[in-house]
């Protein structure tokens, strides 16, 4: 079954492996939600960037990410750009469309209701957009995030300096050592999860108004009103 | 440029379309792959979401598989699948069934998930309409339950086809054939044609697809549009 | 009530204000275009725009701030043209109630009503306080309420914050439409009630649309008849408007029950009512008797010893000797108030076993009877001078 032996004696060079899992996602994920919330926010107040967006996003998704790494590295050498390039363009993939989604998901009362007020500019963007977008963003994040995490696991292809946890599965297959892949796989899967399960919850608690409304709507008595008989 | 011109030659050179590793074997190889891969999901994922669907029961089913299905990293997938499976055959082991095995999995949750969804989504009006004027279970399922879901099942599909197509690919590291040679074949070689060439038959054969499957369910639409009143 | 001195509401004019889309524009069957509109709502006036789906009454409603923008004409408030004044600045200064509301979900009631304020540049003290005060004006306690979300509130009470939310800044003037729509009628005509309540303490100019004539006599000083095409069809205070409507149209859209509607205009306090024979429980029931055969009503109306109604006795069934009991009496028709109005009082008539109205004051005792003679004496001398053009109850006076 499983060296116990290799995993014990390893035990750093997971560390370290998990922890440059966390780091190549942790930059795809930040960079990639700056760039699309910034994207997102024009192509929502002018739709006709959306389209073409949104036709380069599909495109992106048919090109296998291996051959996007590979085809980097002719262009800016083997670095973190090679990495996380692509990376970050996946990931913009998803949000972008979740972001748009997001300001769209604003009701159409509360539009009115925000123009009447004539709240407008920052504070239309910051007190009312954006919070109510906040659960389809989140949702892309949640789904981005678990995406990059598997993402990660090909940059091994790219040499020894990347992979993260995907270093040992290559290893592993290549010296066709069950253990050695298992000690990349699993925690890649369980971080994948995990990470899911995280931005889940993060939503919800986002959230506080839509939590409300599944608790008991309760009115208080009217007063009465004396009126004819 | 210099990789476009590559890429132009290699795939305008003759030597290219012939042989084992011509062009033609290569994208027949892929194709059986996913083709297979496809049927063994829909094989699984179908039976189960009409039945979800149909019985609008087991909602927490889709819902848990749209979430793990999109968190399982491929790459995590296959090195967790082919210890065992090399173990069973020390050939098609390592190359074939690991990546056959992890695109099934991929192909699952979004078929499944769209069969629920879209069966649960047919107007309860018109199935009580329909199960009044004495249709059978399974007559409701093929007359009407399924051709006003269709567009939403194919649009299952399509994604799961796309996505198959693409991730393919990794199990060329794997030694396997299909168009993920050209890509990884390309990289350990340096050779930009090979590599561009391959990238350029899968986003080929991805929006091929993509564009079939389209097409039917565009056709599916205007059909469920047309039975409802 | 507002701790500052209240500013004093606005007038509105409507200038030849036009809204004309252009031929190929979607706009078709969203909002209705409108034609060559002028009119003037008197400060402090509740105006209501009625007519059929199309008619232009919201496409009106919107040019005043300026979420739809004139394409001819102008509209002043108090005077000044709106087309000069910077828009965002405008819609600061206009109260705004629609159908669904809009309250922004992810914020709660207290922050909601406190928007304009906190535009405005309020003191969170200051804020704190007036949203206090506008949600117990509007029938909310602050307390229960202020922190809440407006999911966890019913329809009525969600429309209820919509108005509190529209009064924060103190504007002059309030734009409604369809504000109670969304509810069902018992809500409904609570919040119309209420908002009546309010408006006798608050005295806003209000521009109030609604697709219900009903509704637009119960709650319009002024009514606006617009017809299809975005014209006016009709404008004046609702009795005209039953009394002598000014087309075909505009009586159709009335409805054919207008004289009944008319009597809802008026109530049991403008009679002259009747007196019927009384006598109180324990007096001699021999002289009542005779009193009552005497008299033509044919019933003994019985009060307790204060003077408060307790039932009828048929003349037939006085005994001629002994003292009149309490149990003799049957409280076999409704009870009114001079405020109730002639159309309730009618239908509560009809349905009554003894057709005699007996109308209390305000401890209960007992003032006079109306009967339904009465009411059609009514509506044949008061009501047909009004439709002679004599009359009619005058328009609300403009700042009052």
């Amino acid at each position: 079954m499983l060296d116990w032996g290799w995993l014990a004696d390893h035990l750093p060079a997971l560390a370290y492996r998990t922890g440059q899992h966390l780091y190549l996602t942790s930059i795809a994920m930040a960079v990639g939600l700056a760039i699309s919330l910034a994207l997102g926010t024009a192509a929502a107040r002018r739709r006709r960037l959306y389209s073409p967006i949104g036709i380069v996003a599909g495109l992106l998704f048919t090109i296998p990410s291996l051959a996007l790494f590979a085809a980097l590295v002719p262009i800016v050498g083997l670095n973190l750009l090679t990495a996380e390039i692509p990376l970050v363009l996946y990931t913009l993939v998803i949000l972008f469309r979740n972001v748009v989604a997001g300001f769209d998901a604003v009701p159409a009362d509360v539009h009115e209701a925000a123009d009447a007020q004539a709240v407008v500019g920052l504070a239309r963007l910051l007190r009312v957009d954006l919070p109510l977008a906040t659960p389809l963003i989140v949702a892309g994040i949640r789904v981005a995030t678990v995406s990059t995490i598997g993402l990660v696991t090909i940059t091994a292809t790219l040499g020894d300096a990347f992979g993260g946890l995907g270093f040992f599965i290559f290893e592993g297959a290549r010296r066709s050592f069950p253990t050695e892949i298992y000690a990349g796989a699993l925690p890649v899967i369980l971080l994948a999860l995990a990470l899911d399960r995280l931005f889940a919850w993060l939503g919800d608690r986002l959230t506080p108004w839509s939590r409300a409304s599944t608790a008991e709507a309760t009115s208080a008595p009217w007063r009465e009103e004396a009126g004819a008989a | 440029m210099n990789v476009v011109g590559a890429t132009v030659g290699w795939l305008s050179d003759p030597a290219n379309w012939t042989g084992p590793n011509g062009i033609p074997t290569r994208v027949g190889e892929h194709t059986a792959i996913c083709l297979a891969a496809m049927a063994i999901a829909l094989a699984i994922s179908l039976p189960a979401g009409l039945y979800t669907g149909h019985t609008r029961r087991w909602a927490g089913l889709a819902a848990g598989l749209a979430v793990i299905g999109r968190a399982l990293p491929s790459l995590a997938l296959i090195g967790l699948v082919l210890p065992i499976t090399q173990a069973l055959d020390p050939d098609r082991g390592f190359s074939l069934y690991p990546t056959l095995i992890a695109m099934v999995v991929l192909a699952i949750p979004p078929i499944l998930v769209n069969a629920d969804a879209g069966l649960r989504a047919v107007d309860a009006d018109v199935v009580e309409a329909a199960r009044g004027m004495g249709h059978g279970e399974a007559g409701l399922l093929r007359r009407v339950e399924v051709p006003l879901a269709l567009p939403v099942l194919l649009g299952g599909i399509r994604s799961a086809a796309v996505q198959v197509i693409a991730t393919t690919t990794l199990g060329a590291i794997f030694a396997l054939g299909g168009l993920g040679r050209y890509i990884v074949d390309g990289i350990a070689q340096n050779d930009d044609g090979m590599l561009f060439g391959g990238v350029v038959l899968v986003g080929g054969m991805a929006m091929t697809a993509e564009g079939l499957l389209g097409l039917l369910q565009r056709v599916a639409e205007r059909r469920a549009a047309a039975r409802v009143p | 009530m507002p701790n500052a001195q209240p500013r004093p509401a606005a007038t509105v004019e409507f200038d030849h204000a036009a809204k004309h889309y252009p031929r190929d524009a979607a706009s078709a069957g969203t909002l209705g275009a409108v034609d060559d509109l002028s009119m003037v709502v008197p400060a402090g006036c509740v105006c209501v725009l009625v007519g059929p789906s199309g008619c232009g009454k919201t496409t009106t409603l919107k040019m005043v701030n300026r979420l739809v923008e004139p394409t001819g004409g102008r509209i002043l408030l108090d005077g000044v043209d709106t087309a000069t004044r910077d828009v965002v600045e405008l819609r600061r200064g206009i109260g705004y109630v629609i159908q669904q509301v809009g309250l922004f979900p992810h914020q709660t009631i207290g922050e909601n009503v406190g928007t304009v304020p906190r535009l405005l540049g309020w003191s969170a003290g200051r804020r704190r306080e007036r949203t206090d005060e506008l949600l117990a004006l509007v029938g909310l306690d602050p307390a229960a309420y202020r922190g809440r979300y407006p999911a966890q509130l019913s329809g009525g009470e969600r429309q209820r914050v919509g108005v509190a939310r529209a009064l924060a800044a103190d504007p002059p003037i309030l734009l409604m439409d369809e504000p109670f729509g969304a509810v069902d009628p018992i809500v409904r005509e609570r919040l119309q009630n209420e908002l009546l309540r309010l408006q006798e303490a608050l005295a806003k100019t209000i521009l109030f649309v609604t697709h219900d004539i009903d509704e637009a006599i119960k709650m319009g000083d002024l009514v606006a008849v617009m017809e299809r095409g975005g014209k006016l069809a009709q404008y004046g205070p609702p009795a005209e408007l039953l009394a002598r409507p000014a087309s075909p149209f505009v009586a159709r859209f009335v409805g054919a029950d207008r004289a009944l509607k008319r009597l809802s205009l008026a109530r049991v306090g403008e009679l002259a009512l009747r007196q019927v024979p009384t006598a109180r429980v324990g007096d001699p029931a021999g002289p009542a008797r005779a009193r009552t055969l005497s008299d033509p009503f044919p019933y003994l109306l019985l009060t307790d010893g204060p003077g408060r109604p307790i039932g009828w006795c048929d003349e037939a069934s006085i005994p001629p000797d002994g003292v009149l009991r309490a149990d003799a009496a049957t409280p076999a028709s409704p009870f009114l108030n001079r405020r109730t109005t002639l159309k309730d009082a009618l239908s509560l008539l009809l349905d009554a076993e003894v057709q005699a109205g007996i109308v209390t004051d305000r401890e209960g005792r007992l003032t006079g009877v109306v009967t339904v003679d009465m009411v059609a004496e009514w509506f044949r001398t008061t009501g047909s001078r009004q439709a002679a053009g004599a009359e009619l109850p005058a328009a609300p006076a403009a700042g009052s």
